[in-house]
């Protein structure tokens, strides 16, 4: 009997840390909508067929990775450079499951699995307020799940949503509205600008973006990643080596 | 074209970047700078996504006045300087480019 009582508070407490992922992934959720659409009505137009399309978003889920593919696609690279270039896009993700493993350790294996699968931008930023917030943590995976779940659907229905207005609207995509991408890009971007590091790292991936353009198969976009990083990263070293050394004066 | 081929691709390298971790969690320690560099990851590779989107917008440099993306861009990036909130800078950037767009046929 007691055990029965339990397991009944148990499924609810868990019901209601799905509920609550959910909620606050909402904001981010609007945000992502145009995403999705956009995603979906540019599918056809880059030369992905619409099944591609929403294999993509159920298989891949990685809203960013798969614009950068369509953009690929349309200027005729090849997989293998997509592919590549995939990675690059995706590789901010280690840092988001780096922030992670402390709450992961305790999983089994197929928690992981399940949530490495969902782990976006936008479940990332969900779940790290409710571990900054709530101190107890033992069903905050529930809370991750609920994150994904409604994120994943969201995502698979706008593209389907976006496919199907691409068909009954074919102008579509002239209206510009792939600036849904660069803009929630932006936002994204401006919170890292508070050190001159961080400052270098744009700054020259900026610069070099634009000075590679002109490279095939818009290999340019690894090529000032890789810059960015690496300014970022040894004017960090430096202005480090640089305190150190006044410290070791005084 | 291999969508199939395209579709798994994408699929095996965005798993194995945002598995890895979880993976070993615990049982693997990378160094501190190996961690600072992959702080700049995200910003750097956005940025490199953004600059030719709204530089480049029809595939041609358009640096000019009239570039309905370029200056939505610049309004969304001081929104986002700002507010500091990214659904905020989306709907006011969004926004903004549809009134350039549509409202003065730029």
């Amino acid at each position: 009997m007691g055990s029965q009582i339990s397991s009944q508070t148990m499924t609810d407490i868990k019901r209601h840390e799905m509920l609550e992922g959910a909620k606050a992934t909402l904001p981010l959720i609007i945000g992502a909508i145009p995403f999705g659409i956009i995603f979906g009505t540019l599918a056809g137009p880059s030369g992905l067929s619409a099944w591609g399309a929403l294999a993509m978003s159920v298989i891949v889920f990685a809203g960013s990775a798969q614009f950068i593919a369509l953009g690929l696609l349309a200027a005729g690279a090849a997989i293998p450079v997509i592919i590549a270039t995939t990675f690059v896009v995706n590789l901010r993700h280690i840092l988001y499951a780096a922030n992670l493993v402390p709450k992961v350790r305790h999983l089994p294996q197929r928690w992981r699995i399940m949530m490495a699968f969902g782990l976006t931008d936008e479940t990332f930023a969900a779940v790290s307020n409710r571990f900054l917030l709530q101190e107890n943590t033992t069903h905050a995976h529930w809370f991750y799940l609920g994150s994904w779940l409604a994120m994943y659907s969201n995502w698979v229905f706008c593209t389907g949503l976006g496919i199907g207005l691409g068909e009954l609207f074919p102008d579509m995509t002239h209206w510009g509205l792939d600036f849904a991408m660069s803009v929630t890009f932006i936002g994204m971007v401006v919170p890292y600008l508070k050190s001159k590091p961080m400052w270098g790292a744009v700054i020259v991936a900026a610069a070099m973006a634009m000075a590679t353009t002109g490279l095939p198969h818009k290999l340019g976009l690894m090529v000032a990643a890789i810059c960015g990083i690496s300014t970022g990263l040894s004017l960090h070293l430096l202005l480090k080596r640089g305190s150190a050394q006044e410290c070791s004066d005084e | 074209m291999n969508e199939t081929g395209l579709i798994l691709g994408m699929f095996l390298v965005t798993f194995s970047v945002r598995y890895l971790l979880f993976a070993v969690a615990g049982k693997v320690h990378f160094p501190p700078w190996l961690i600072t560099g992959l702080s700049f990851v995200p910003p750097a590779v956005l940025t490199a996504i953004i600059m030719p989107a709204i530089l480049l917008p029809q595939g041609e440099l358009w640096a000019e006045p009239d570039n309905p993306w370029l200056l939505a861009g610049v309004f969304a990036a001081l929104v986002s300087f700002w507010r500091k909130d990214l659904l905020t800078t989306i709907v006011a950037g969004m926004l903004f480019f549809m009134v350039l767009r549509f409202g003065f046929n730029f």
